[in-house]
């Protein structure tokens, strides 16, 4: 084990601003990338869902 | 009903030519779409795990201190930048040469993760070279590159980006993307060619790694986690990218429809929100 306590190991060294603003940038960017594909999906569904309305439109025999 | 087989009596394609195009994305969605969960739980796991090691098993770097645990982010973000840029010229050329429509989709679901993970490797990159050499940032072989290589994931988004016709814009992407890949060898022996303030390769094929072997393990379980990471991430892009595309096929309207997808099937005629289109 390389710390003895919480708040060295929070400390890294004296390098904490350094080690954790590398691994809060990574988990950041790790979470949102993720996060815009699943929105990305999301619109994706909804495109297919407009496209397949509006030929059904096209097809359905006039209303009156 | 209205959403049994909008393309029936449709003139346009002719159902051989249908049947072979549109194969490829639904069975590239589906199987994409069955491995998601696994890679989700290995990138998680291996993350967790190279973290633990790194942090907690390896030992303090006798010249650098505790300021070296950023490698475990930073050197699998930059293989990755390299690897992804190597693999998206690879699907652009495919879709390029052969007019694979898949392909050239990955390559475009590449672009943003490759993108991330170059400017991953650059920002960590400051952040370690400050309190390593005293600088966030210096005009040398490695770093001006790398740095080149995040402008040609961004040229090659915005040019893709930039022409509608979705064919042209695969094409002119994959030139752009093949001509860059120059620079991949460039950035990976940059530290042999030029006098860099850059370290050397931490392991390479050749020679026996520079490091403890516990932070060896955590190096290559990070980077494990990045790759399951990346691989989810674009598929899951490449899915989304891959529906839009077949949005006129059956198959991506009866899964819209379908309860999962979470998108109520709306009915022409059934109410007055109907449009004409």
């Amino acid at each position: 084990m390389n710390w003895g306590s919480a708040s060295e190991f929070f400390a890294m060294g004296g390098y904490g601003l350094y080690v954790w603003g590398s691994y809060g940038v990574a988990l950041l960017a790790l979470v949102l990338e993720p996060w815009l594909a699943a929105r990305q999906h999301r619109h994706a569904l909804a495109a297919v869902a407009e496209a397949s309305f509006e030929e059904a439109a096209d097809e359905a025999p006039p209303a009156s | 009903m209205a959403l049994s087989n909008p393309h029936a009596e449709s003139p346009r394609p002719t159902p051989a030519l249908r049947l072979y195009t549109f194969a490829a994305p639904m069975r590239f969605y589906r199987l994409a779409g069955a491995a998601l969960p696994w890679l989700w739980l290995v990138a998680f796991a291996c993350g967790v795990a190279g973290l633990y090691i790194g942090f907690f098993v390896a030992p303090t770097d006798a010249t650098q201190g505790e300021s070296y645990r950023i490698i475990f982010i930073h050197v699998p973000a930059a293989w990755l930048s390299m690897l992804l840029y190597l693999a998206m010229a690879f699907w652009a050329a495919i879709g390029w040469a052969f007019r694979a429509r898949m392909a050239s989709v990955l390559a475009r679901s590449i672009a943003p993760t490759g993108a991330m993970f170059t400017a991953l490797a650059l920002i960590t990159g400051a952040l370690w070279g400050q309190p390593t050499w005293g600088t966030w940032w210096v005009w040398d072989a490695r770093l001006t590159s790398e740095l080149l290589l995040l402008f040609l994931y961004l040229g090659y988004i915005a040019l893709v980006n930039a022409i509608d016709d979705p064919r042209r814009a695969d094409q002119a992407g994959a030139l752009l993307a093949l001509v860059g890949s120059v620079n991949v060898p460039i950035i990976y022996f940059s530290v042999k060619w030029w006098n860099t303030l850059h370290q050397g390769a931490t392991i390479s094929l050749t020679a026996a790694p520079k490091m403890a072997h516990t932070m060896l393990t955590a190096m290559l379980l990070t980077t494990l986690a990045c790759w399951a990471y990346a691989f989810a991430v674009v598929f899951m892009r490449a899915r989304a990218m891959a529906l839009v595309r077949e949005r006129h096929t059956q198959w991506a309207q009866e899964l819209a429809a379908s309860p999962a997808a979470g998108t109520p099937p709306r009915h022409p005629g059934s109410g007055p929100q109907e449009r004409v289109a």
